[in-house]
């Protein structure tokens, strides 16, 4: 474990917008099956390195390398424009907090799942959709709504058929940005534990954005918290959570509606 | 058996700023000092607020200490957990210590036995094995069993203590800590819970505890180790 490397190494990102600071100098690393949450109120940068990480924003300074398959390491951002997507497509992921932009809305959900299989270079329509089944019976959503769009879903069903788009090509990393906000809680609980397995099944890597720090607690081994586009503190998760040193940290955690438990 | 500690404390502080509150500072522990050794029990003692709780979440790595040194037996290396890396705390918690905490902390949806049978698949034994393994266990905790199928969210609190405390003996630690793990239960339950803290004592395993009520930590203490002689200076 100890000899294993990371998958991801981030040395000194920053990006900003003009003379508007995103997000300063941040460095971590980030290894195989782990799941780093990224908190803070909006505005604290955090989407802004999501953004950057997920190279759908160059940032001003810094790098961040990643290791492929077969070993290899690039800097993402020296990587071309063509070569960033099909990472995206394939051994990446990207659950979008609206399901209407991580979908296609106008398609079926056998396609929105099977089209990332073919972006990949599946071209057997019968195994394409035997996978899109498996895939559809693995986030809970029945098999005969295979055929129908997802405008016809609920939103915890949308969110569901989003992750089954995602993970069908065997990420290794996958990137959330607020996957459960506007979600019912009771939808949202469902949603986390399904996330939970499938993580502990598949051995993924996730960086997920969030401010919500329950979310955190339940999905993440360590966290990262920022504020003014910065990382103010880091750590363990559940270390972080229960014996916070930052003010803005205790903040944050007081602020935490306790409720029933 | 083994004459190296399972855990090495030594001069350990801990203390809490409260930014919240203009930065008033809270002393927990100071220069806590004790060993745990293999097949012994230590027992916390001292009121409540000496910081005992405390103590077990710094050698979890739940809580961070200020100073001082903290070495956990792990893999056949004494392993610092002061300040460690995130990584390394995951693995030793996985690996060689265990945490019985008086509440459940639920994970939805999933069902009593299952949640039980995860950790003995965590510890090599397969889904056939696991299932019978975790009945046996929710069997002998008295937890009857038209529950074992449904997710203990509903349960009682000393039916979810239970299964806790089934999950917290069902894995292989080598250092079990023990948060009040009897504290809701009747006498019956209480019993069972000592046989089994018993049998770790006869495999070897350290543990370190906190039991509030006198007649338990009598049948399990081998060495009361007094939390307010660490009281920190205000």
């Amino acid at each position: 474990m100890t000899a294993e490397q990371p998958l991801l190494t981030v040395r000194g990102l920053s990006h900003y917008y003009g003379n508007q600071l995103g997000c300063r100098d941040v460095d971590f690393d980030l290894y195989p099956g782990e799941v780093l949450a990224i908190v803070g109120e909006s505005g604290s940068g955090k989407t802004t390195l999501l953004n950057c990480l997920s190279t759908q924003l160059t940032p001003s300074e810094g790098s961040a390398v990643y290791r492929f398959r077969d070993g290899n390491r690039k800097n993402l951002f020296c990587m071309s424009e063509a070569e960033q997507r099909t990472l995206l497509r394939t051994d990446w992921g990207f659950v979008r907090q609206n399901p209407r932009e991580g979908l296609r809305m106008g398609v079926s959900a056998g396609a929105n799942v099977g089209e990332r299989l073919m972006a990949i270079g599946n071209r057997h329509y019968g195994n394409i959709r035997e996978t899109a089944i498996d895939w559809l019976q693995r986030v809970e959503i029945s098999a005969d709504r295979i055929d129908d769009t997802p405008r016809t879903f609920s939103g915890g069903m949308q969110q569901r058929l989003q992750i089954a788009r995602n993970l069908v090509t065997g990420p290794r990393l996958v990137f959330m940005d607020e996957p459960t906000g506007g979600l019912d809680v009771s939808v949202q609980a469902r949603l986390l534990d399904l996330i939970r397995r499938l993580v502990a099944d598949m051995g993924l890597a996730i960086i997920i954005v969030t401010h919500d720090l329950a979310v955190a607690r339940l999905l993440s081994h360590r966290i990262m918290v920022m504020k003014d586009g910065k990382v103010i503190e880091t750590g363990l998760t559940d270390q972080v959570l229960d014996d916070p040193h930052q003010a803005y940290t205790q903040l944050l955690v007081s602020s935490i509606l306790q409720v029933g438990a | 058996m083994s004459d190296r500690p399972l855990l090495h404390i030594a001069k350990l502080g801990k203390g809490f700023t409260m930014h919240l509150q203009g930065g008033i500072r809270l002393p927990v522990v100071n220069n806590v000092s004790f060993e745990v050794y293999p097949g012994e029990c230590v027992v916390l003692g001292g009121p409540s607020g000496a910081g005992k709780s405390s103590l077990l979440k710094m050698v979890y790595g739940n809580y961070a200490a200020d100073s001082g040194s903290i070495e956990v037996l792990h893999r056949d290396e004494a392993v610092q957990m002061v300040a460690a890396d995130p990584r390394l705390v995951l693995t030793v918690r996985q690996k060689t210590i265990g945490y019985v905490s008086q509440f459940l902390s639920v994970i939805p949806r999933v069902s009593a036995q299952d949640l039980v049978a995860e950790i003995a698949r965590e510890w090599g034994a397969d889904e056939a094995d696991a299932a019978i393994a975790a009945g046996d266990m929710l069997a002998r905790l008295n937890i009857p069993e038209r529950l074992w199928s449904l997710p203990p969210a509903t349960f009682s609190g000393g039916e979810q203590q239970r299964v806790n405390i089934a999950r917290g003996f069902m894995g292989q630690h080598q250092l079990l800590l023990l948060d009040e793990p009897t504290a809701s239960l009747d006498a019956i339950n209480r019993a069972v819970v000592l046989s089994m803290v018993a049998e770790k004592k006869t495999a070897g395993v350290g543990m370190l505890g906190i039991f509030h009520d006198p007649e338990t930590r009598e049948a399990v203490a081998d060495r009361i180790v007094d939390v307010t002689l660490f009281a920190a200076a205000a």
